[in-house]
């Protein structure tokens, strides 16, 4: 239990997806002039990292990793299917986007016309797929940490961008050179935050 | 003739893909804290970019409109795990040190961009010079970006020393600043600063 504890804020805070790695940049930078909006995809990355983490995770332990086809027989024992990884993967997420769009649609009419162009767009965010190739670059041992990796990445994220939407929304009111408005400004600001997050690096858990 | 020069050029300084467009800034910064990876990665950018267009806009007329998404994510997933391949056997240490930034390429907005935006309404030969332009322009701010936080960082370029044991003994440090992530955004940052105060036209209000 400690160590999913501890899986959980590592992935939050010191391994945080966009200050750490830069994942998901675009996005972050594109959706980030509110609050509101800001929220709604945050929550959406959420949800589609905890169902396609875990459904890669099962897809990577059993069929891509070296030896692991081995439940198939012994003669498959051998092959090594890792180098298929990048496309299985993206195919996965990109059916799962689709899938999670639908029901959306279906069940959550509100939360659709909140979300919009940028539901079909979390297909192509770098955070989803970078989770799942850390997820298998890190091998875990068991089903239950990818979920936390990937629960703990969500939440990390969804922090990060809504912070970042409520300092751009103060920012409107302050002055900028002109050269430096807007994306300039922007990203110097991320920078900062950034380095504001390199204080959890040295906590050993 | 002068049409595809133009096709060409327009990427590298006017309308480049991360300080104007902002598209594949997700996994470019991580990459940029040595000249040698950065390099590596903008090769392969480049090589990706030019490739998928040209595939892409030979396939335009036989894609179906409703699916080309997960068309165009195949052809780009199989480009890239082909510049993986090649990495791991030619350049082992290279493709540990870019980790899974080599298959976030795939993701990067810049080549599901140009194919979504150019490729797909225009000639195979435009297309190719397209792609090879934005990867150009793409690596281009990568490189600049590598050499300031390399130089400032460690005082090597390409891992070679620069900066003379002798300015050491007066007691001129490296910046470790410069190691950290988060530096890379705040060079971002003043190079847009730099071309917007330069190319007034694309400041924003």
């Amino acid at each position: 239990m400690a160590d999913y504890i501890s899986l959980f804020v590592k992935s939050i805070f010191i391994d945080n997806m966009i200050f750490a790695y830069f994942l998901g940049m675009c996005s972050y930078l594109a959706v980030s002039k509110n609050v509101k909006t800001a929220n709604g995809l945050g929550i959406a990355v959420i949800a589609v990292l905890l169902i396609t983490l875990p459904v890669n995770y099962l897809l990577n332990e059993y069929i891509l990793k070296p030896g692991a086809l081995v439940w198939m027989g012994e003669k498959y024992a051998n092959l090594d299917l890792s180098f298929l990884s990048f496309i299985i993967f993206i195919a996965v997420i990109a059916a799962i986007v689709q899938i999670v769009e639908m029901v959306v649609e279906k069940f959550l009419p509100n939360l659709y016309s909140q979300l919009g162009i940028f539901l079909p767009l979390i297909a192509v965010n770098c955070a989803i797929l970078g989770g799942s190739l850390f997820m298998q670059e890190r091998d875990f041992v068991s089903f239950g940490e990818p979920v936390v990796y990937a629960l703990g990445s969500g939440i990390g994220w969804w922090l990060a961008i809504v912070a970042l939407a409520a300092i751009r929304e103060k920012m409107a009111y302050s002055h900028v050179p002109a050269g430096l408005k807007g994306l300039g400004i922007t990203f110097i600001t991320v920078g900062l935050m950034g380095i504001a997050f390199m204080t959890f690096m040295g906590i050993q858990l | 003739m002068s049409n595809i020069k133009e096709t060409f050029l327009n990427p590298i300084f006017k309308g480049n893909p991360i300080s104007v467009l902002v598209l594949g800034i997700c996994s470019s910064l991580a990459v940029t804290v040595q000249l040698k990876g950065a390099f590596v990665m903008g090769l392969s950018v480049i090589i990706v970019t030019g490739i998928s267009s040209l595939i892409c806009s030979l396939l335009r007329n036989t894609i179906p409109n409703r699916i080309r998404i997960i068309v165009q994510l195949v052809v780009v997933a199989m480009m890239v795990i082909l510049v993986d391949q090649v990495l791991k056997a030619y350049a082992y240490s290279v493709s540990k040190t870019l980790s899974v930034y080599i298959g976030l390429i795939i993701t990067n907005c810049i080549v599901m961009g140009r194919i979504e935006a150019f490729a797909l309404g225009n000639k195979p030969f435009a297309s190719l010079m397209d792609g090879l332009g934005n990867g150009l322009g793409y690596a281009m701010i990568l490189v600049i970006v590598a050499f300031f936080r390399e130089l400032l960082g460690s005082g090597t370029l390409f891992g070679f020393q620069v900066i003379p044991q002798t300015v050491y003994d007066f007691g001129y440090m490296n910046n470790g600043l410069m190691i950290l992530p988060p530096m890379a955004l705040i060079l971002l940052g003043c190079i847009i600063w730099v071309q917007r105060s330069i190319q007034k036209d694309l400041q924003e209000k």
